[in-house]
């Protein structure tokens, strides 16, 4: 800069001068996470509905981690044999009804422990529900925003894809490909994950779009700023309240979708979902017999934790759309 | 206020900025095979100018002048359609990227609204650290403090934590101008600086840009719709008309004496505090003319209180020097006779020769009748 030597500068003696003394980043930029993330929990927390939904996932969550400590037996062994060796449609009734079985909720008609299944039934939910949603979130805000910062031919070609994904009905198209690569728990994560991206790109796109336009996007641009530090520390902090609504969305479509796909026959038959218990009482018929407390307790389940997930995104949006509240 | 030393900063020679008309993917696919051309909306449309050390320059003109997208040209926010941009003697067309490096250092642009200027998710000591950041620069916090204060934030410590939203639009504008100054740069692109702002605090603002420009020996390229603000900062004028300069001269030749029919028209717009000045009012009739089908001849004709026919009509007034109004103001206009002996009438059709001498007469009379 030749101009210093002619004209003055404010900052000529700092040039000069060594080190200063500078601010430690990591701590600031700690502490200043630290205060968003609790205004936000603030406004999240404000609202009974969503203190309750999160306190039902956190009970959910300490079910699933402690579920070997809470249940006597292995949610997939067989309690009894049948005297014959013909396999007899029978079900011991459940203690809570004052049954004298010592199962609480009694046994499937494979002679399965139903408390135990419930519980570990908790764990391949929230597996789905969560894996899902941080992959669907993901990749939804790298596409989108790599989209709508780009533009151009590069934007046309990851919309494309979108409008190709947009086409494909969820369900179906999850039942066909967990047909195709074989029915397992990761298998129809996978399924979920590439059908579910769509939506969280298209918003997210969208934000970009008008977020690049934006004048500090510029003022970033004329200080020599890269496409990637542009991305990072402009566009995508501003976007991330989007995903973070997005993904607690998908979580709720996630389990249901997991539980529908069960439920038809195409479940993991080697880990239990309340999809696959579902799916066992309608095979022999659970409800003609009257064994209701087969399948009322894992429907029951599901309903509590989709609505808590919706309840959870819908507090969310709140924060990220002022005008709803 | 002017300097003596003559050594140009930035040099625009012959800048064209023009955008393609988005009509989606199926009209460009059925023009590629038809064979037409897309539309182009005609943004800028060969602008020169130089800037010198230390100087600033006021770009005016109504809105959809183009000026906006000139002053973006500047700091390369824009890539050139045609033309180019010489600083310190190099064209940034074929710069290395070491030099746009260095340029990006040097060149900064302060933008209209504060509100939408500052990302809202940023405290103030990462909105102006991040320019050093960018360009690897040490001392950050020293910088930063000086550069808050200089803008009078003080105690800077205190604006470090803050987030956009906390501040008002004046501090909110002072923050950006921080930014664009912890740099050091060489030169400044400030697009209508403080039109956005609540009239009790421009004073203050435009004050701060007064001292910036004095204390760091900045150029500084005033964009803005507003006449009197321009007069107050600005060492020299170009008036913009459709994406072209139409008159350009030290401000108080311009403000004091316009020549050219739009000028004399946007200064006569400006409203005096006096109730008894009485003045002729110049007024322009219809609207801005077609961006994307762009008139022949000059730009203005179709409004012009002073159209003196076809050499209007059909050739392009070049901006030049012109010998009979006597000051060093350069003037877009046929009105006035060239003093580099251009002749706008040669450039008539051969079947106009004739009618091409008569208005030539013509128009030697036309500055008596101003």
């Amino acid at each position: 800069m030749a101009q210093e030597e002619t004209t003055g500068s404010i900052f000529t003696d700092i040039d000069d001068g060594g080190s200063g003394e500078e601010i430690n980043r990591w701590q600031r930029t700690a502490r200043l996470w630290r205060e968003t993330l609790s205004e936000h929990w603030g406004l999240l927390t404000d609202e009974l509905s969503v203190k309750l939904s999160m306190l039902m996932v956190a009970f959910f969550m300490v079910v699933a981690v402690i579920a070997p400590y809470i249940t006597e037996n292995p949610p997939l062994q067989r309690q009894y044999e049948s005297d014959a060796e013909i396999i007899i449609l029978k079900w011991a009734e459940p203690s809570l009804l004052g049954a004298d079985s010592g199962y609480l909720l009694g046994t499937t008609a494979e002679g399965f422990d139903i408390f135990s299944q419930l519980v570990y039934g908790t764990r391949a939910a929230l597996l789905v529900g969560l894996i899902a949603a941080v992959f669907t979130a993901g990749i939804g805000t790298m596409v989108g925003l790599v989209a709508g910062y780009y533009g151009g031919k590069i934007d046309d070609a990851l919309m494309r894809i979108v409008d190709f994904l947009y086409g494909m009905p969820m369900l179906p198209t999850v039942i066909i490909l967990v047909a195709l690569l074989g029915p397992s728990l990761w298998n129809i994560i996978f399924a979920l994950i590439i059908l579910q991206w769509r939506s969280t790109a298209r918003v997210i796109r969208s934000q970009a779009l008008s977020l690049r336009e934006r004048p500090f996007v510029k003022a970033a641009e004329v200080a020599g700023a890269g496409d990637w530090h542009i991305i990072s520390r402009h566009l995508a902090p501003n976007v991330l309240p989007m995903s973070f609504l997005y993904g607690s969305f998908a979580i709720a479509w996630a389990i249901l979708t997991e539980a529908g796909v069960s439920f038809i026959g195409l479940g993991d038959p080697n880990t239990v979902s309340w999809g696959t218990m579902l799916q066992a009482s309608r095979a022999y018929s659970a409800l003609q017999f009257g064994a209701w407390w087969w399948f009322v307790p894992p429907g029951i389940c599901i309903g509590l934790l989709v609505i808590s997930g919706f309840l959870i995104g819908r507090g969310y949006e709140e924060i990220t759309n002022p005008k709803l509240q | 206020m002017s300097k003596t030393d003559d050594d140009v900063i930035l040099h625009v020679d012959d800048l064209k900025k023009h955008f393609k008309v988005d009509e989606g993917w199926i009209a460009s696919l059925l023009q590629s095979v038809t064979g037409d051309d897309p539309d182009y909306v005609h943004a800028v449309d060969g602008v020169s100018f130089d800037l010198k050390r230390g100087e600033t320059l006021g770009l005016a003109g109504e809105s959809g002048c183009g000026k906006t997208t000139t002053g973006m040209s500047l700091v390369k926010l824009h890539e050139p359609t045609d033309g180019d941009i010489h600083y310190n003697n190099k064209r940034l067309s074929e710069a290395s990227d070491e030099e746009i490096k260095e340029f990006r250092q040097n060149a900064q642009m302060i933008f209209q609204d504060p509100f939408e200027s500052l990302n809202p998710r940023m405290t103030v000591y990462d909105i102006v650290a991040e320019p050093l950041r960018v360009h690897d620069i040490r001392n950050e916090t020293a910088r930063v403090q000086r550069a808050l204060e200089f803008a009078e934030l003080m105690p800077a410590e205190h604006y470090f934590d803050q987030y956009p939203h906390e501040l008002s639009g004046g501090q909110r504008q002072r923050v950006a101008i921080a930014r664009a100054l912890v740099l050091d740069p060489d030169f400044i692109v400030a697009d209508e600086p403080v039109s956005m702002l609540d009239v009790s605090l421009r004073a203050g603002v435009l004050s701060l840009l007064d001292r910036m420009t004095e204390e760091f020996g900045l150029s500084v390229v005033y964009i803005s719709h507003d006449l009197s603000l321009l007069r107050h900062m600005c060492d020299r004028l170009a008036i913009m008309y459709m994406g072209k300069i139409v008159e350009k001269g030290p401000t108080d030749q311009i403000i004091e004496n316009p020549q050219h029919p739009y000028t004399q028209a946007l200064i006569n717009a400006v409203p005096v505090p006096d109730p008894d000045v009485g003045r002729e009012r110049v007024e322009l009739q219809g609207e801005v003319g077609d961006v994307i089908d762009v008139p022949t001849g000059c730009r203005f004709k179709d409004r012009c209180p002073k159209y003196i026919g076809d050499v209007c009509d059909q050739v392009v007034p070049p901006l030049e020097a012109k010998s009979d109004t006597g000051a060093d103001q350069d003037i877009a206009c046929h009105l006035f006779e060239s003093a580099e002996g251009y002749d706008p009438y040669a450039e008539l059709d051969g079947g106009r020769a004739e009618n091409a001498t008569a208005a030539n007469d013509g128009s030697e009379s036309a500055p008596a009748d101003d």
